[in-house]
Protein backbone atom coordinates (compact mmCIF):
# COMPACT_ATOMS: atom_id res chain seq x y z
CA UNK A 1 0.00 0.00 0.00
CA UNK A 2 2.50 2.58 0.93
CA UNK A 3 4.54 2.56 -2.40
CA UNK A 4 2.02 4.87 -5.05
CA UNK A 5 0.82 3.13 -8.17
CA UNK A 6 1.61 4.94 -11.70
CA UNK A 7 -1.70 6.14 -13.41
CA UNK A 8 -0.66 3.52 -16.37
CA UNK A 9 1.14 0.80 -14.31
CA UNK A 10 1.29 -2.63 -15.49
CA UNK A 11 -1.55 -3.62 -13.61
CA UNK A 12 -3.69 -0.62 -14.69
CA UNK A 13 -2.71 -1.32 -18.90
CA UNK A 14 -3.40 -5.21 -18.32
CA UNK A 15 -7.65 -3.61 -17.38
CA UNK A 16 -7.15 -2.16 -20.85
CA UNK A 17 -6.03 -4.96 -22.88
CA UNK A 18 -7.39 -8.27 -21.03
CA UNK A 19 -11.41 -7.38 -21.91
CA UNK A 20 -10.08 -6.79 -25.72
CA UNK A 21 -8.57 -10.76 -26.14
CA UNK A 22 -9.01 -13.20 -23.09
CA UNK A 23 -12.12 -11.86 -21.09
CA UNK A 24 -14.12 -10.09 -24.30
CA UNK A 25 -17.23 -9.89 -22.69
CA UNK A 26 -18.99 -10.81 -25.99
CA UNK A 27 -16.78 -13.59 -26.63
CA UNK A 28 -15.91 -14.84 -23.39
CA UNK A 29 -17.87 -13.88 -20.51
CA UNK A 30 -21.25 -13.72 -22.74
CA UNK A 31 -22.22 -10.39 -21.51
CA UNK A 32 -24.44 -7.46 -23.73
CA UNK A 33 -25.17 -9.94 -26.46
CA UNK A 34 -28.85 -8.61 -26.80
CA UNK A 35 -28.23 -5.29 -28.21
CA UNK A 36 -24.47 -6.42 -29.85
CA UNK A 37 -26.19 -8.21 -32.88
CA UNK A 38 -29.06 -6.00 -33.78
CA UNK A 39 -26.88 -2.94 -34.32
CA UNK A 40 -24.74 -4.17 -36.57
CA UNK A 41 -25.97 -4.99 -40.24
CA UNK A 42 -23.98 -1.62 -41.06
CA UNK A 43 -20.83 -0.18 -39.58
CA UNK A 44 -21.73 2.86 -38.42
CA UNK A 45 -24.64 2.45 -35.88
CA UNK A 46 -22.10 -0.31 -34.94
CA UNK A 47 -19.77 2.24 -33.97
CA UNK A 48 -21.82 4.95 -32.16
CA UNK A 49 -23.23 1.67 -30.27
CA UNK A 50 -19.72 0.58 -29.21
CA UNK A 51 -18.97 4.68 -28.26
CA UNK A 52 -21.64 4.49 -26.37
CA UNK A 53 -21.48 1.53 -24.37
CA UNK A 54 -18.01 2.59 -23.60
CA UNK A 55 -18.71 5.96 -22.43
CA UNK A 56 -21.67 4.54 -20.33
CA UNK A 57 -19.59 1.83 -19.39
CA UNK A 58 -16.22 3.83 -18.15
CA UNK A 59 -18.65 6.95 -16.16
CA UNK A 60 -20.90 4.60 -14.25
CA UNK A 61 -18.23 2.44 -13.56
CA UNK A 62 -16.05 5.22 -11.88
CA UNK A 63 -19.39 6.82 -10.23
CA UNK A 64 -20.33 3.36 -9.03
CA UNK A 65 -16.73 3.44 -7.42
CA UNK A 66 -16.85 6.59 -5.86
CA UNK A 67 -19.70 5.59 -3.65
CA UNK A 68 -19.05 2.36 -3.32
CA UNK A 69 -18.05 2.55 0.23
CA UNK A 70 -21.85 4.54 1.25
CA UNK A 71 -24.34 2.23 -0.68
CA UNK A 72 -26.14 0.11 1.65
CA UNK A 73 -25.76 -3.65 0.51
CA UNK A 74 -29.54 -4.26 0.27
CA UNK A 75 -30.44 -1.80 -2.62
CA UNK A 76 -27.50 -1.74 -4.43
CA UNK A 77 -29.10 -2.88 -7.73
CA UNK A 78 -31.37 0.30 -7.67
CA UNK A 79 -28.83 2.45 -7.36
CA UNK A 80 -26.73 1.26 -9.79
CA UNK A 81 -29.84 1.03 -12.24
CA UNK A 82 -30.19 4.90 -11.24
CA UNK A 83 -27.16 6.24 -12.14
CA UNK A 84 -26.94 3.95 -15.59
CA UNK A 85 -30.06 5.01 -16.68
CA UNK A 86 -29.08 8.53 -15.87
CA UNK A 87 -26.16 8.15 -18.00
CA UNK A 88 -27.99 6.52 -20.26
CA UNK A 89 -30.26 9.06 -20.77
CA UNK A 90 -28.08 11.57 -21.27
CA UNK A 91 -26.19 9.81 -24.19
CA UNK A 92 -29.79 9.63 -25.98
CA UNK A 93 -30.21 12.81 -25.61
CA UNK A 94 -26.82 13.60 -27.32
CA UNK A 95 -27.14 11.16 -30.02
CA UNK A 96 -30.79 12.67 -30.46
CA UNK A 97 -29.22 15.86 -30.89
CA UNK A 98 -25.77 15.08 -33.29
CA UNK A 99 -26.64 12.15 -34.80
CA UNK A 100 -29.98 12.03 -35.50
CA UNK A 101 -30.31 9.44 -38.30
CA UNK A 102 -28.82 7.19 -36.52
CA UNK A 103 -30.07 7.34 -33.54
CA UNK A 104 -33.27 6.63 -35.18
CA UNK A 105 -31.53 3.57 -36.59
CA UNK A 106 -30.54 2.19 -33.37
CA UNK A 107 -34.22 2.89 -31.82
CA UNK A 108 -34.59 1.14 -28.62
CA UNK A 109 -31.41 -0.18 -28.36
CA UNK A 110 -29.98 2.75 -26.88
CA UNK A 111 -32.42 2.69 -24.34
CA UNK A 112 -31.11 -1.27 -23.92
CA UNK A 113 -28.08 -0.18 -22.71
CA UNK A 114 -29.75 0.44 -19.17
CA UNK A 115 -30.08 -3.32 -18.84
CA UNK A 116 -26.82 -4.36 -20.92
CA UNK A 117 -25.60 -7.13 -19.15
CA UNK A 118 -21.88 -5.49 -19.47
CA UNK A 119 -22.84 -2.96 -17.67
CA UNK A 120 -24.07 -4.82 -14.29
CA UNK A 121 -21.54 -7.55 -14.75
CA UNK A 122 -18.94 -4.74 -14.19
CA UNK A 123 -20.45 -3.04 -11.84
CA UNK A 124 -20.85 -6.13 -9.79
CA UNK A 125 -17.84 -7.59 -10.21
CA UNK A 126 -15.35 -4.64 -10.38
CA UNK A 127 -16.42 -1.13 -9.21
CA UNK A 128 -18.16 -2.69 -6.44
CA UNK A 129 -14.52 -3.78 -4.96
CA UNK A 130 -12.14 -1.71 -6.72
CA UNK A 131 -10.87 2.39 -6.40
CA UNK A 132 -12.14 4.88 -9.35
CA UNK A 133 -8.67 4.89 -11.59
CA UNK A 134 -8.80 1.32 -12.28
CA UNK A 135 -12.40 0.70 -12.28
CA UNK A 136 -12.66 3.46 -14.70
CA UNK A 137 -9.67 1.68 -16.85
CA UNK A 138 -11.67 -1.79 -16.48
CA UNK A 139 -14.63 0.37 -18.20
CA UNK A 140 -12.97 1.65 -21.15
CA UNK A 141 -11.26 -1.91 -21.76
CA UNK A 142 -15.06 -3.50 -21.50
CA UNK A 143 -16.26 -1.23 -24.17
CA UNK A 144 -13.49 -1.90 -26.23
CA UNK A 145 -13.73 -5.43 -26.04
CA UNK A 146 -17.42 -5.02 -27.07
CA UNK A 147 -16.86 -2.65 -29.74
CA UNK A 148 -14.36 -4.81 -31.16
CA UNK A 149 -16.32 -7.83 -31.71
CA UNK A 150 -19.51 -5.33 -33.10
CA UNK A 151 -17.33 -3.76 -35.27
CA UNK A 152 -16.06 -7.11 -36.83
CA UNK A 153 -19.35 -8.03 -37.13
CA UNK A 154 -20.74 -5.50 -38.57
CA UNK A 155 -17.57 -4.98 -41.48
CA UNK A 156 -18.23 -8.53 -42.95
CA UNK A 157 -22.04 -8.37 -42.57
CA UNK A 158 -21.97 -4.51 -44.43
CA UNK A 159 -19.00 -5.73 -46.78
CA UNK A 160 -21.30 -8.61 -47.86
CA UNK A 161 -24.37 -7.56 -47.27
CA UNK A 162 -24.42 -4.65 -49.21
CA UNK A 163 -21.18 -4.18 -50.62
CA UNK A 164 -20.41 -0.79 -48.55
CA UNK A 165 -18.47 0.15 -46.01
CA UNK A 166 -19.66 3.76 -43.77
CA UNK A 167 -22.15 4.09 -46.52
CA UNK A 168 -19.73 3.89 -49.14
CA UNK A 169 -19.44 1.47 -52.35
CA UNK A 170 -16.48 -0.57 -51.90
CA UNK A 171 -17.50 -3.30 -54.59
CA UNK A 172 -17.46 -1.79 -58.10
CA UNK A 173 -20.95 -1.28 -59.77
CA UNK A 174 -19.80 -2.64 -63.20
CA UNK A 175 -19.46 -5.90 -61.24
CA UNK A 176 -23.29 -6.54 -60.49
CA UNK A 177 -25.56 -8.60 -62.31
CA UNK A 178 -27.64 -5.64 -62.87
CA UNK A 179 -24.70 -4.45 -64.70
CA UNK A 180 -23.70 -6.53 -66.80
CA UNK A 181 -21.21 -8.40 -63.64
CA UNK A 182 -20.93 -11.70 -62.15
CA UNK A 183 -21.63 -10.59 -58.49
CA UNK A 184 -24.58 -10.39 -56.45
CA UNK A 185 -25.04 -9.23 -52.91
CA UNK A 186 -25.33 -11.53 -50.47
CA UNK A 187 -29.01 -10.63 -48.95
CA UNK A 188 -28.61 -12.67 -46.00
CA UNK A 189 -25.86 -11.13 -44.29
CA UNK A 190 -28.23 -8.55 -43.60
CA UNK A 191 -30.89 -10.42 -41.85
CA UNK A 192 -30.66 -11.13 -38.02
CA UNK A 193 -29.38 -14.63 -37.65
CA UNK A 194 -26.69 -14.24 -39.92
CA UNK A 195 -24.79 -12.24 -36.88
CA UNK A 196 -25.64 -14.84 -34.81
CA UNK A 197 -23.87 -17.15 -36.95
CA UNK A 198 -20.68 -14.53 -37.26
CA UNK A 199 -20.34 -14.82 -33.70
CA UNK A 200 -20.39 -18.11 -33.69
CA UNK A 201 -17.45 -18.09 -36.19
CA UNK A 202 -15.48 -15.97 -34.22
CA UNK A 203 -16.12 -17.84 -30.78
CA UNK A 204 -14.53 -20.74 -32.81
CA UNK A 205 -11.37 -19.24 -34.38
CA UNK A 206 -10.74 -17.15 -30.83
CA UNK A 207 -10.97 -20.38 -29.29
CA UNK A 208 -8.84 -22.99 -31.89
CA UNK A 209 -6.44 -19.95 -31.20
CA UNK A 210 -6.62 -20.28 -27.44
CA UNK A 211 -7.64 -24.05 -26.44
CA UNK A 212 -7.75 -22.90 -22.59
CA UNK A 213 -10.74 -20.77 -23.33
CA UNK A 214 -12.92 -24.27 -24.65
CA UNK A 215 -15.45 -25.38 -22.46
CA UNK A 216 -16.09 -28.96 -21.39
CA UNK B 1 -61.24 -8.87 -31.04
CA UNK B 2 -59.37 -10.14 -34.65
CA UNK B 3 -56.80 -7.45 -34.26
CA UNK B 4 -55.47 -8.60 -30.83
CA UNK B 5 -54.74 -12.09 -32.06
CA UNK B 6 -52.99 -10.84 -34.92
CA UNK B 7 -51.58 -8.56 -32.38
CA UNK B 8 -50.60 -11.77 -30.48
CA UNK B 9 -49.45 -13.86 -33.30
CA UNK B 10 -47.12 -11.28 -34.74
CA UNK B 11 -45.50 -10.24 -31.45
CA UNK B 12 -45.17 -14.54 -30.37
CA UNK B 13 -44.05 -15.51 -34.23
CA UNK B 14 -43.19 -12.77 -36.76
CA UNK B 15 -41.35 -10.34 -34.14
CA UNK B 16 -40.03 -12.63 -31.58
CA UNK B 17 -37.96 -11.13 -29.16
CA UNK B 18 -35.20 -13.62 -29.16
CA UNK B 19 -35.27 -14.40 -33.35
CA UNK B 20 -35.98 -11.41 -35.04
CA UNK B 21 -34.15 -8.14 -32.15
CA UNK B 22 -31.85 -11.05 -30.15
CA UNK B 23 -33.42 -9.51 -26.97
CA UNK B 24 -32.97 -11.08 -24.05
CA UNK B 25 -29.73 -13.09 -25.39
CA UNK B 26 -27.70 -13.02 -22.24
CA UNK B 27 -30.09 -15.11 -20.12
CA UNK B 28 -31.74 -16.71 -23.26
CA UNK B 29 -27.64 -18.24 -23.69
CA UNK B 30 -27.08 -18.78 -19.57
CA UNK B 31 -30.05 -20.11 -18.27
CA UNK B 32 -30.93 -22.36 -21.34
CA UNK B 33 -28.75 -25.38 -20.36
CA UNK B 34 -32.18 -27.94 -18.96
CA UNK B 35 -35.48 -27.45 -19.83
CA UNK B 36 -36.87 -27.43 -16.82
CA UNK B 37 -35.14 -24.09 -15.75
CA UNK B 38 -35.43 -22.19 -19.48
CA UNK B 39 -39.46 -22.98 -18.56
CA UNK B 40 -39.24 -21.69 -15.35
CA UNK B 41 -37.49 -18.89 -16.36
CA UNK B 42 -40.16 -18.17 -19.18
CA UNK B 43 -42.90 -17.92 -17.47
CA UNK B 44 -41.63 -15.98 -14.71
CA UNK B 45 -40.40 -13.50 -18.08
CA UNK B 46 -44.69 -13.63 -19.41
CA UNK B 47 -45.64 -13.45 -15.96
CA UNK B 48 -44.01 -9.98 -15.37
CA UNK B 49 -44.17 -8.74 -18.86
CA UNK B 50 -47.66 -8.98 -18.93
CA UNK B 51 -48.27 -6.61 -15.71
CA UNK B 52 -45.40 -4.04 -16.91
CA UNK B 53 -46.28 -3.47 -19.96
CA UNK B 54 -49.51 -2.35 -19.22
CA UNK B 55 -48.47 -0.01 -16.08
CA UNK B 56 -45.57 1.46 -18.45
CA UNK B 57 -48.66 2.07 -20.94
CA UNK B 58 -50.66 3.91 -18.62
CA UNK B 59 -47.45 6.06 -17.17
CA UNK B 60 -46.62 7.03 -20.82
CA UNK B 61 -49.86 8.02 -21.38
CA UNK B 62 -50.80 10.21 -18.61
CA UNK B 63 -47.61 11.60 -17.31
CA UNK B 64 -44.50 11.26 -19.73
CA UNK B 65 -45.74 11.99 -23.20
CA UNK B 66 -46.09 15.27 -24.58
CA UNK B 67 -49.40 16.79 -23.80
CA UNK B 68 -50.14 13.31 -21.78
CA UNK B 69 -50.38 16.02 -18.26
CA UNK B 70 -53.42 17.30 -19.51
CA UNK B 71 -55.77 16.10 -17.36
CA UNK B 72 -53.84 18.14 -14.18
CA UNK B 73 -55.20 21.25 -16.44
CA UNK B 74 -54.62 23.42 -19.55
CA UNK B 75 -51.54 24.70 -18.22
CA UNK B 76 -49.17 21.14 -18.02
CA UNK B 77 -50.47 20.72 -21.77
CA UNK B 78 -47.27 21.37 -23.41
CA UNK B 79 -44.86 19.88 -21.18
CA UNK B 80 -42.86 16.52 -22.25
CA UNK B 81 -41.03 14.65 -20.46
CA UNK B 82 -40.52 11.71 -22.80
CA UNK B 83 -36.81 12.27 -21.86
CA UNK B 84 -37.43 10.26 -18.47
CA UNK B 85 -38.88 7.62 -20.18
CA UNK B 86 -35.83 4.95 -19.90
CA UNK B 87 -35.32 5.99 -15.83
CA UNK B 88 -39.24 5.74 -15.07
CA UNK B 89 -39.47 2.20 -17.16
CA UNK B 90 -36.71 0.72 -15.29
CA UNK B 91 -38.04 1.94 -12.09
CA UNK B 92 -41.26 0.63 -12.78
CA UNK B 93 -39.90 -2.45 -13.64
CA UNK B 94 -37.78 -2.90 -10.70
CA UNK B 95 -40.72 -2.04 -8.42
CA UNK B 96 -43.03 -4.25 -9.94
CA UNK B 97 -40.90 -7.48 -9.87
CA UNK B 98 -40.12 -6.55 -6.61
CA UNK B 99 -44.19 -6.39 -5.68
CA UNK B 100 -44.48 -9.65 -8.07
CA UNK B 101 -42.20 -11.45 -5.84
CA UNK B 102 -43.49 -10.84 -2.71
CA UNK B 103 -47.17 -11.30 -3.48
CA UNK B 104 -46.16 -14.63 -5.16
CA UNK B 105 -44.37 -15.49 -2.10
CA UNK B 106 -47.44 -14.79 -0.04
CA UNK B 107 -49.84 -16.36 -2.05
CA UNK B 108 -48.58 -19.16 -4.35
CA UNK B 109 -45.57 -20.35 -2.41
CA UNK B 110 -45.01 -23.44 -4.74
CA UNK B 111 -45.03 -21.47 -7.27
CA UNK B 112 -42.47 -18.67 -5.86
CA UNK B 113 -40.23 -21.80 -4.94
CA UNK B 114 -39.81 -23.54 -8.30
CA UNK B 115 -39.56 -19.97 -9.90
CA UNK B 116 -36.66 -19.69 -7.64
CA UNK B 117 -33.95 -16.72 -8.26
CA UNK B 118 -35.14 -16.35 -11.81
CA UNK B 119 -37.77 -13.84 -10.75
CA UNK B 120 -35.22 -11.44 -9.07
CA UNK B 121 -33.31 -11.64 -11.73
CA UNK B 122 -35.73 -10.63 -14.75
CA UNK B 123 -35.05 -6.67 -13.41
CA UNK B 124 -31.93 -6.83 -15.51
CA UNK B 125 -33.77 -8.90 -18.33
CA UNK B 126 -33.57 -6.63 -21.78
CA UNK B 127 -36.60 -8.86 -22.76
CA UNK B 128 -38.55 -6.63 -20.29
CA UNK B 129 -37.47 -3.39 -20.73
CA UNK B 130 -37.43 -3.96 -24.59
CA UNK B 131 -41.27 -5.20 -24.34
CA UNK B 132 -41.78 -1.28 -22.40
CA UNK B 133 -39.57 0.38 -25.36
CA UNK B 134 -41.19 -0.84 -28.02
CA UNK B 135 -44.60 -0.31 -26.25
CA UNK B 136 -43.62 2.65 -26.47
CA UNK B 137 -42.47 3.00 -30.32
CA UNK B 138 -45.32 1.38 -31.56
CA UNK B 139 -48.09 3.66 -30.08
CA UNK B 140 -50.72 1.04 -28.82
CA UNK B 141 -54.55 3.14 -29.27
CA UNK B 142 -55.70 1.46 -25.97
CA UNK B 143 -54.64 -0.39 -22.96
CA UNK B 144 -55.68 -3.70 -24.33
CA UNK B 145 -53.81 -3.79 -26.99
CA UNK B 146 -50.57 -3.06 -24.79
CA UNK B 147 -51.38 -5.86 -22.67
CA UNK B 148 -51.57 -8.24 -25.55
CA UNK B 149 -48.45 -6.87 -26.84
CA UNK B 150 -47.10 -7.87 -23.50
CA UNK B 151 -48.12 -11.62 -23.31
CA UNK B 152 -47.17 -11.96 -26.67
CA UNK B 153 -44.00 -10.94 -26.48
CA UNK B 154 -43.46 -12.62 -23.37
CA UNK B 155 -44.69 -15.38 -24.70
CA UNK B 156 -42.13 -15.65 -27.99
CA UNK B 157 -39.49 -15.45 -25.25
CA UNK B 158 -40.29 -18.25 -23.52
CA UNK B 159 -40.64 -20.39 -26.85
CA UNK B 160 -37.62 -19.49 -27.69
CA UNK B 161 -35.89 -20.15 -24.50
CA UNK B 162 -37.59 -23.67 -23.93
CA UNK B 163 -36.73 -24.86 -27.46
CA UNK B 164 -32.79 -24.22 -27.37
CA UNK B 165 -32.97 -25.28 -23.92
CA UNK B 166 -34.42 -28.85 -25.84
CA UNK B 167 -31.99 -28.46 -28.40
CA UNK B 168 -29.00 -27.76 -25.98
CA UNK B 169 -29.98 -31.17 -23.84
CA UNK B 170 -29.78 -33.02 -27.00
CA UNK B 171 -26.67 -31.48 -28.06
CA UNK B 172 -24.78 -33.41 -24.98
CA UNK B 173 -24.60 -36.80 -27.08
CA UNK B 174 -23.12 -35.46 -29.95
CA UNK B 175 -19.71 -34.81 -30.99
CA UNK B 176 -19.13 -31.49 -32.00
CA UNK B 177 -15.82 -29.74 -32.43
CA UNK B 178 -14.12 -28.68 -29.28
CA UNK B 179 -13.33 -24.88 -30.07
CA UNK B 180 -17.17 -24.79 -30.87
CA UNK B 181 -18.51 -26.45 -27.79
CA UNK B 182 -20.46 -24.57 -25.16
CA UNK B 183 -21.16 -21.40 -26.63
CA UNK B 184 -20.00 -21.51 -29.72
CA UNK B 185 -22.85 -24.33 -31.26
CA UNK B 186 -25.51 -22.53 -29.17
CA UNK B 187 -25.05 -19.30 -31.33
CA UNK B 188 -24.97 -20.87 -34.68
CA UNK B 189 -27.80 -22.95 -33.38
CA UNK B 190 -29.90 -19.80 -32.30
CA UNK B 191 -28.86 -18.66 -35.67
CA UNK B 192 -30.16 -21.14 -37.67
CA UNK B 193 -33.75 -21.28 -35.33
CA UNK B 194 -33.98 -17.46 -36.11
CA UNK B 195 -33.54 -18.41 -39.99
CA UNK B 196 -35.96 -20.92 -39.56
CA UNK B 197 -38.74 -18.61 -37.54
CA UNK B 198 -38.08 -16.14 -40.82
CA UNK B 199 -40.33 -18.74 -42.69
CA UNK B 200 -43.57 -16.87 -40.44
CA UNK B 201 -42.81 -14.09 -42.50
CA UNK B 202 -44.99 -15.48 -44.94
CA UNK B 203 -48.14 -15.17 -42.89
CA UNK B 204 -50.64 -12.39 -43.72
CA UNK B 205 -52.39 -11.36 -40.70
Amino acid sequence: MGEKEGIFSKKNLKLLTNPLSNANPITVLVLGICSALAVTAQLKPAVVMSLSVTIVTAFSNLIISFIRNTIPNRIRIIVQLVVVAALVILVDQVLKAFVYDVSKQLSVFVGLIITNCILMGRLEAFALGNKPWPSFLDGIGNGAGYGLVLVTIAFFRELFGSGSLWGYKIIPQEWYIANGGWYSNNGMMILPPMALIIVGVIIWIQRSKKPELIED
Amino acid sequence: MENYLNLFIISVFLENMVFAYFIGMCSYLAVSKSVKTATGLGIAVIFVQTITVPVNYLLENYLLKEGALKWLGEGYADIDLSFLSFIMFIAVIAAMVQLVEMIVEKYAPALYISLGIFLPLIAVNCAILAGSLFMQQKEFINIGEATVYGVGSGAGWCIAIISIAAIREKLRYSNVPAPLRGLGISFIITGLMGLAFMGFMGIKV
